[in-house]
Parts: structure tokens; C-alpha cells; sequence
């Protein structure tokens, strides 16, 4: 959304009146809303949804904390550009149905953003309070939630515009976070969009990563069934490159394809013993949880319910198995992590989170080797201590051994959670296509054009590992990239 | 959904579907596979293509009765849908003129080994073929086998067809009399280990085709890695062949019986 559009909006009469009404010294005054959330002891046990978002008078009252300033600095903190002072001032007049529209003008999914985003890193690290007045941010991520689950729950979704149909067949590979912000923004523009899955269930890590208790599948499916009704298409079990190729589908019609096809590829450590049964991938652990619904037992998909868990890694990822395995029941539910607290990547709140349900965090630990039983289980593990030395290119302090530290601890179950790499089936499948040594997609950033004129690409297969919002930024910019691609094909 | 065209019984536990998949009866190579899930509360697991006919749009798998969900396939009949059918997934078999192809079959692993023989002969090799299995019932595909093959040489180990033997007897005897210049070993894991052992003896490059766990198989989860020359592989995206002479199949034979408590508690209580 362009800078003028946004001051324009900003002088409409009732925003006027709005900021009247309360005194910015007021306003200031308030105090950051708080989550509700369910009993640590209760929820370790169960895949309830950790947070229970804000009652109608909390969200209302942390709308009137915001400033609606002159220069909004959040948006330029959003990857897919919210009009975020509109929809929050919505929510301060009560229409909460006004404000998910506002969301839906840019977000395709934010019943999900409003769960899953780090807003502290992006929106709310640039609101107006952290920056000037150095006081909490207003809680953005928070009346997200709150106005996307108000819509959800009335019943009365919204539907966005779409243009005339165009006609033209637009493609999308994967049906994760890309996918869907890209295949909403063609499916606006007038394009016939199908996105093609590999897997049965639609959704990509929104389905088989994020785990139910942060991110409920009936919350996901209500934002892909909405974009159903916008008239994009989806069809499950098919691997394009492989099911039908990318030349197949051209002769279909297909003007434009959208790689998206994730970070699909586990990084496994290299270590001894790591191909001992029990050790799994973050991304097998979960799957089978998730997506396979490994854990009830009317389900033929089994899962190891470890008594004694380690997850190594400190991101996102590791503290969602390891939160799942404390509800699979494990005595022990540990992160081991290499460097301290302080540089860990996951979220502050997925941290809090953990530690308030009773998980161990053995930082400033790598492990060395695993142990196996005679029947290849693994039964124990030997660890390193480490200590933090200088900082690397990262900015964060690097780990460093400390000699004659190694001691072992067991554990019946394992998961490697140290990241991802891009999955391979694309690019095995075009040879023409450029990537980088690490088998990422080369792409136009302004675009997301790739080496092939007709592909285009984003998300994780671009970026080698992020979050969703970035991978939806991406579905965004990619739309607008191929929309003027395809539109000058077609003069 | 994807509907079983065609269902036969090989005998009581093994049985051929041809499954109707038009995309897939069109792309698929020798050596891929699919994924498939039966129903909602199904697996998700790895089946090699047997074969397919484009024009009928149809792929044939054959099915050994092994645990839940296999026993769950064979009880389905024509007119039937399979939820979920996807693929064709893993590398394709690299089919060049190579001379003398060795094939070995085990069990139902002679069902994937079928298209692989007739891509060989195809291509002009001399294609002899040992077919093996416990007894008469499980030895599959002989008459398709000897379309394809310049012979066939068929072991029982209880000598109710063919000869009394293993495998590795009749790949011997191949290896004894003239020369074979690749082997390709597809069966059960013990199988393939003894058939690259023999071959390794001989310096004949040998090809297996690894049957591991897989969950969506399209190497997004790690459940299939195996050890190749020392290194970690993924049956799904690396392989499903690799060289058999660098597999380390104990550690494969191991990762086979992960789940093999869970398989039999699953299995009595779906006979239950």
C-alpha cells in the first residue's frame, strides 16, 4: 500500500474524530494488554491452544493506546505492509469486522500472523513506543488475533474483491505460507490460480510443522477455505516436475509458475550414532504428530513417546517438539543447545512458554556422539559443555568447546532440530534452472523472477529457512513480479 | 482419490492392484515409487511401481501382506478408492548398454525388479534373471520375467519350483559360467546384503533398490536415511537405488524394525 494512500486514509473524518476523542497523554498512560493463557501444568498434557487471545474490552482498550501516528513506522515493520494504525482504530470503534477487512487487504492469513509472527522483531519493534517513548509497543500481534478470530468466530467472513477473470492459468507450487499470499494477490488480480501439493492436506508447515497447541489446524483451514472462495484451486498429491512436468503444464496453459516449495530437507548434525533408531528429524517428529496425528491412537501412523527427550537447537522448530514431546508424556523434556539463552533464535514468548511447561534447557551443550543399544535404539548420548567466545557473522558470540567437558546423559528419544535446506525435487527437475551452492533458487529480488523467465520463486526454497511472514512477503512481491511479466506476455 | 481398476491374487498374501493414476501412468520410469495412504487414519507408505499402462491410465503395485496397512490394502477390492496416491517419486534407473545384466529378485521384490529387466532388454543387454523366494506360492511375474529376460533362473528354498536354494546359488552360478557386467538386487534387506556380497566378490557393480520407512517421501522428513559409503542418504530423494557394494544394510536391517513393537500392538488390534 503507497505512502499517500495511507496519509489519505489517515485524514478520513472518523479517524479524525478518533484521535480527538482521548489525549494522547491518555493514550500513553495505558498499560500493554496480556495474553491469556492456559495453565502451564494443564497444557503440557494436552494439545489445547496455548494462548486463549483478548476478551473484547482488552482489545479495545489496547487500540486506544495507539498513537495513529502521522508517520507510521510500524507498517514499514510488516512484510506484507498492513495498514496497521486503519485496522487497530477499527477495532477502537468496535467494528471488528471492519478491521479484518483491513487486514485481509494485504494479509491473506491473519488468523495466523496474529498467532505465529514475531511481531517484537517486526511491527512492534518499530511502533512509535519502542522507538521514541520507550515503553512497551502496542500489543499489534495481539489485535491481529483478536480481529481475525472475531471474523472467524461470526460467522460473516469476508470475502475480498476480485478483478474481472482474465483467464489465464497462473500456477502455484506448494500450499504453504507463499503459496497462499501469492496465489490471494493473483486470484485478486483476475488470474485463474491452481496451487498444486505434494502432500494430502493443504496448508505446508502450517499443517505439519506448527503444532496445534500454537497454531490450530480449524484456524488455517478457515483462512484456505476463504481463499476457495476467491476462486483459487487447489489439487493435493501432485509433485510438479514429477506427477506432470513444468512443460506438461505449459501446453495445459500455464502462463506462470510460483515456486514455493519450502525448505524441505533436514540438516542432520553428521555426528556418530545419529542414524540410531529414535533419532529423528524436528521435521519427522512433527509430521508425524501434526500431520499423521501419530500421538491418537485410532491412527496408524506411530510415534516414539520418549521418556527422556533431547531436542538440539534453540529455534522456533526445536521448541515446538520439544513442547510436543512433554505432551507425548516424556519425563525429560530437554533443549540442548550450544550457545546461552541470550543469542537463542526462538521467540522470546516460545521460550517463556517452554520453560513455564517444565522443559529443561541444558544450554551451552553440543552433542558429540549418540549410544545404541544392541537393537540399534538409542539409549544415550555424549555431550560437550561449550563456553561463548568472541562474536561471529552472525553477531551472536560463538560457542566454544571446553576441553574434558564431555560427560553423557541418556535418552531414549532424539530430535535434531539445527535447520533446514531447500528441498531438491524442483531443482532436480530443471536443469536450466540457477541455484546457489546450497540448492536455494536464484531470484530477482525485486521480482522473484528466477533464471527461468516463466518461474518465479519464494519462500524457503529461496531463503534456505525463515519465517512465514518473510515467506509471505515474498508470495506478495512475487505476484506483483509475474502479474507485470505475465501482462507484457500478453500485450 | 485414486480406484482400484484390477485385483488379483497372487496367492493369500500377495496381490497385484492396478490402480487408476492417468498423471502418474504417463511419467513414471522403471525404478520409481509412489506414496500412498488408504484412508483418513492411514500411513503414508512406499510402494514400487510395477508397472503401468498410459493408455488406460492405470499403474500396477504388488502388495505383500505385512502389517496394518498393508493388510488394509488387501482387503480392498475393485470399485474401491485409495485416498491418496501420489508420485512418481525417487531417482528413475539409469538404463544404459551395458553388456550382461544380472537381475536378482526376492519375494515381492521381484514385482519392482519387473519393469527394471524389461527397460534393460529395451535397451539391448543380455538379461538373465534369478528369481527367488521361501516357496512355489511367492515366486511372482515368472511368465512377464521370461518375456523380458534371455533366462530365468527360478530358487526355492524348499525346492517346490525351480531349484532348492538361495538367491545367491543361482547368481553364483550366472557369475561362474560368463561374464556380467552390472547386477541389480531388489527383495527384502538379508537378501539384497548376501546378493551384494556375492557380487562384491566378483567386482560386478550392483545396484539395490532400498525399501526403508518413509512418511511423506519427498525428503522432507529424514525417516528413510540410510548410510552409503559412509555417508547419510535419503532413500526418497537420493535414491531409491544406490550402490549396493556401499550400502550398509546392517544398519538399514536395524532401522527396518524401528516400529516393530508399535507394528505388532497396531496389528492385533486390527484384528481384533
Amino acid at each position: 500500500m503507497d505512502k499517500e494512500t495511507i496519509k489519505a486514509e489517515r485524514t478520513q473524518e472518523w479517524r479524525l474524530d478518533l484521535r480527538k476523542q482521548i489525549k494522547a497523554k491518555e493514550r500513553t498512560a495505558g498499560i500493554r494488554a496480556k495474553m491469556t493463557e492456559r495453565d502451564p501444568n494443564v497444557r503440557n498434557k494436552n494439545s489445547d491452544e496455548v494462548n486463549m487471545g483478548l476478551a473484547r474490552e482488552l482489545a479495545v482498550a489496547e487500540a486506544q493506546r495507539c498513537l495513529d501516528c502521522a508517520n507510521p513506522t510500524c507498517i514499514n515493520g510488516c512484510p506484507v505492509g498492513i495498514n496497521i494504525p486503519k485496522f487497530i482504530k477499527k477495532i477502537e470503534v468496535e467494528d471488528f469486522l471492519g478491521a479484518a477487512k483491513v487486514l485481509k487487504e494485504t494479509n491473506t492469513l491473519p488468523a495466523v500472523c496474529g498467532r505465529v509472527c514475531p511481531q517484537e522483531k517486526q511491527c512492534e519493534a518499530q511502533c512509535f513506543y519502542t522507538l521514541s517513548l520507550k515503553k512497551d509497543p502496542v500489543a499489534i500481534g495481539f489485535l491481529e488475533r483478536f480481529a481475525a478470530d472475531f471474523e472467524q468466530n461470526s460467522g460473516e467472513m469476508s470475502i475480498p474483491e476480485v478483478a474481472e477473470p482474465n483467464g489465464l492459468k497462473i500456477a502455484t507450487i506448494g500450499s504453504g505460507p507463499a503459496g497462499l499470499a501469492f496465489a490471494a494477490d493473483m486470484v485478486r488480480f483476475g488470474y485463474d490460480v491452481t496451487v498444486f501439493e505434494a502432500l494430502h492436506e493443504i496448508g505446508g508447515v502450517l499443517k505439519y510443522g506448527i503444532p496445534e497447541f500454537r497454531l490450530p489446524n480449524t484456524v488455517v483451514d478457515v483462512e484456505i477455505d476463504n481463499l476457495r472462495k476467491m476462486g483459487v484451486k487447489f489439487v493435493k498429491n501432485f509433485i510438479v516436475g514429477r506427477t506432470a512436468s513444468f512443460d506438461d503444464l505449459r501446453k495445459d496453459g500455464y502462463q506462470g509458475f510460483f515456486v514455493a516449495s519450502g525448505a524441505g530437507l533436514p540438516n542432520f548434525m553428521d555426528i556418530p550414532g545419529e542414524n540410531s533408531i529414535g533419532i529423528f528429524s524436528s521435521n519427522e517428529y512433527l509430521t508425524r504428530v501434526n500431520l499423521m496425528n501419530a500421538a491418537k491412537e485410532d491412527y496408524d501412523t506411530p510415534v516414539f513417546s520418549g521418556k527422556s527427550v533431547a531436542v538440539i537447537g534453540g529455534g522456533n522448530t526445536a521448541m515446538d517438539a520439544v513442547r510436543t514431546a512433554k505432551r507425548l508424556g516424556a519425563e525429560h523434556a530437554r533443549i540442548i543447545y550450544r550457545r546461552s539463552l541470550t543469542e537463542m533464535p526462538a521467540r522470546v514468548e516460545e521460550v517463556k512458554h517452554a520453560q513455564e511447561e517444565g522443559i529443561e534447557f541444558l544450554n551451552l551443550n553440543n552433542p558429540l556422539e549418540y549410544f545404541a543399544d544392541k537393537d540399534g535404539r538409542v539409549k544415550s548420548m555424549k555431550l560437550q559443555k561449550m563456553e561463548l567466545g568472541e562474536p561471529d557473522s552472525s553477531g551472536r558470540r560463538r560457542p566454544v568447546p571446553i576441553e574434558g567437558s564431555e560427560y553423557e546423559l541418556e535418552t531414549d528419544t532424539v530430535v535434531v532440530s539445527v535447520g533446514v535446506s531447500p528441498n531438491p525435487l524442483i531443482p532436480q527437475s530443471l536443469k536450466d534452472l540457477e541455484v546457489t551452492r546450497w540448492g536455494t533458487i536464484v531470484v530477482d529480488k525485486e521480482s522473484m523472477q528466477s533464471s527461468i523467465e516463466d518461474i518465479f520463486a519464494g519462500g524457503d526454497i529461496v531463503r534456505g529457512g525463515a519465517t512465514v511472514i518473510l515467506a509471505m512477503g515474498d508470495g506478495r512481491t512475487a505476484a506483483a513480479g509475474m502479474h507485470e511479466y505475465v501482462q507484457n506476455k500478453n500485450k | 482419490m485414486s480406484k482400484i481398476i484390477e485385483k488379483e491374487f497372487f496367492s493369500e498374501n500377495v496381490a497385484r492392484f492396478e490402480i487408476d493414476a492417468p498423471e502418474i501412468a504417463k511419467s513414471r520410469k522403471a525404478g520409481h515409487f509412489v506414496i500412498i495412504r488408504i484412508d483418513e487414519k492411514g500411513e503414508r507408505i512406499p510402494l514400487t511401481i510395477a508397472g503401468s499402462n498410459p493408455e488406460k491410465g492405470t499403474i500396477t503395485l504388488i502388495v505383500q501382506k505385512v502389517g496394518v496397512s498393508s493388510a488394509k490394502l488387501l482387503a480392498l477390492n475393485e470399485g474401491d478408492d485409495i485416498l491418496d496416491v501420489v508420485g512418481p517419486l525417487g531417482k528413475a534407473t539409469h538404463i544404459d548398454k551395458v553388456g550382461t545384466v544380472l537381475a536378482a529378485g526376492g519375494g515381492v521384490g521381484i514385482a519392482p525388479l519387473l519393469p527394471i529387466v524389461r527397460a534393460f532388454k529395451e535397451a539391448g543387454n543380455r538379461v538373465i534373471t534369478v528369481l527367488a523366494a521361501r516357496n512355489k506360492d511367492l515366486i511372482i511375474l515368472e511368465e512377464q520375467m521370461r518375456k523380458y529376460s534371455d533366462e530365468v533362473i527360478v530358487m526355492t528354498d524348499d525346492g517346490s519350483s525351480g531349484r532348492k536354494g538361495l538367491v545367491t546359488h543361482g547368481m553364483e552360478e550366472v557369475i561362474g559360467r560368463e561374464d556380467v557386467n552390472l547386477s541389480v538386487a531388489i527383495g527384502p534387506a538379508v537378501m539384497m546384503k548376501y546378493a551384494a556380497l556375492t557380487t562384491k566378490k566378483y567386482n560386478i557393480e550392483t545396484l539395490a533398490s532400498l525399501n526403508t520407512i518413509m512418511v511423506d517421501g519427498t525428503g522432507m522428513c529424514g525417516a528413510c536415511r540410510v548410510t552409503v559409503g559412509g555417508k547419510t542418504k535419503f532413500v526418497c530423494v537420493d535414491g531409491p537405488e544406490f550402490d549396493a557394494h556401499q550400502v550398509d544394510f546392517d544398519e538399514m536391517l536395524l532401522r527396518l524394525n524401528a516400529y516393530k513393537q508399535e507394528e505388532v500392538d497396531a496389528y492385533e488390534r486390527f484384528l481384533k
